[in-house]
């Protein structure tokens, strides 16, 4: 859907603008925050009132999806983390979970919520010109929400390294790993470095790049006039499995990641 | 698409997220499940413990079945005996009944026949006797002749 006045590199810069209050650093991409937390909010929300009458009897068809994914989350962890944590299942629970229906925000035609916005501020007088609007309605297409999971997913890994292993466990474990002779910490200590800090990169990244690039792929198609609504099916078709693997693997290796801080080896 | 200031909201966010899951929704769901989980177990094994246990009662039903269908048979083989035993020994008493009365009955009448015979005789030696009177009257002495008639009485 190119208007009149676009070309399609206009379009599609367009689309990929975050709607931003401030300047420098102190900018907020407002379309991102207020998607992610309303997402949060439902997904909390929506399983908090399960929560509340969770019973032991027979369960109700929500509680039953509930109680699926739960125990799902459940399996997970208890297959890779051995030894009892509180903190780890919720964890994995709310990372998939949020980062699932923040990715199911690609499979919403790609010009319907942004449009929406832009006409509805237009025509509520907040701007002149509906095309100074901007919303990205994927959370998880903005690295900000990428690196804020990874970063607290590696602070995590950190905190559980130290509680697991004490400050003298990890530093040995920072210093005399590959290579056990302390001539050669200092050459471990950036080898460990570098992959204590993969950790998070790799996972933000791969989040971002997965849905960053399914999100520019239906902008594409959705400059191909009438010949994208089969386009349009069979890549958001294709997406789902996206979407839902890349919100399993971001879960999977954040219990795993954790499990590995929190065991010797 | 650079990093800035939302970075810190979106973590915000996410910890605040993350620390309500865990005290708010994690639990009692995890609960729940594993609640059921234990509950159906239980379930499962009371059912086939009272499967079990219908099996042997069954057993011993058929068992105590038996046992009172022997025990029947049994006791109605006794009552027909018994049965049995009791008309013979009634019969074998109706006959010695009958014998003993019979007997009683021949004994009274053989005194009867005693006791008229005797009658009869002393009739018949006081007949003779008086006609003895008669024919002697005219020629005999009554107390010189009484031992003949006496003798005669004894004969009869």
């Amino acid at each position: 859907m190119v208007s009149g006045e676009q070309t399609a590199t206009e379009y599609i810069k367009h689309h990929l603008q975050n709607g931003q209050i401030g300047s420098g650093f102190w900018t907020w991409n407002v379309d991102t925050i207020v998607w992610s937390v309303l997402l949060g909010v439902l997904f909390l929300w929506s399983f908090r009132a399960v929560a509340k009458k969770a019973s032991t009897g027979v369960p109700g068809k929500w509680q039953c999806f509930v109680e699926m994914i739960v125990e799902f989350v459940d399996k997970s962890v208890r297959e890779s983390f051995h030894g009892k944590d509180k903190l780890i299942a919720p964890l994995a629970l709310t990372i998939f979970v949020w980062i699932f229906l923040m990715n199911l925000m690609d499979l919403i035609p790609v010009d319907w919520l942004p449009s929406a916005a832009m006409y509805g501020a237009y025509w509520l007088g907040f701007v002149d010109d509906p095309h100074d609007v901007y919303m990205k309605v994927v959370p998880t297409t903005d690295l900000n929400t990428t690196f804020a999971l990874s970063l607290s997913v590696f602070a995590l890994i950190i905190i559980y390294s130290i509680k697991y292993k004490g400050l003298k466990g990890f530093t040995k474990e920072m210093t005399l790993t590959p290579f056990n002779h302390w001539a050669l910490a200092p050459v471990n200590l950036v080898l460990e470095s570098i992959t204590l800090l993969a950790k998070p990169a790799s996972l933000a990244l791969r989040l971002f790049g997965n849905l960053y690039a399914g999100e520019l792929i239906f902008i594409l198609i959705a400059m191909m006039g009438l010949f994208q609504l089969p386009a349009h099916f069979i890549w958001a078709a294709f997406h789902i499995i996206v979407i839902t693997l890349q919100a399993f693997i971001f879960m999977m290796l954040t219990i795993v990641y954790l499990s590995m801080a929190s065991s010797e080896h | 698409m650079d990093i800035n200031a939302t970075l810190i909201g979106q973590t915000i966010a996410f910890i605040v997220f993350v620390w309500f899951c865990m005290k708010f929704v994690w639990p009692p769901i995890i609960n729940a499940i594993e609640e059921r989980q234990k509950k159906i177990a239980d379930g499962l094994s009371a059912g086939e413990r009272a499967q079990k246990d219908y099996e042997k009662a069954q057993q011993e039903i058929a068992e105590q079945l038996k046992e009172a269908k022997q025990q029947a048979a049994e006791i109605i083989e006794q009552a027909k005996k018994r049965g049995n035993t009791i008309v013979e020994e009634e019969i074998q008493r109706g006959h010695e009944e009958r014998e003993k009365v019979v007997a009683a009955g021949h004994a009274e009448v053989e005194a009867e026949r005693n006791r008229i015979r005797e009658e009869l005789r002393k009739q018949v030696a006081v007949l003779a006797i008086a006609g003895a009177e008669k024919i002697i009257e005219r020629e005999i002495d009554k107390s010189a002749h009484s031992d003949i008639v006496e003798k005669l009485v004894a004969d009869l």
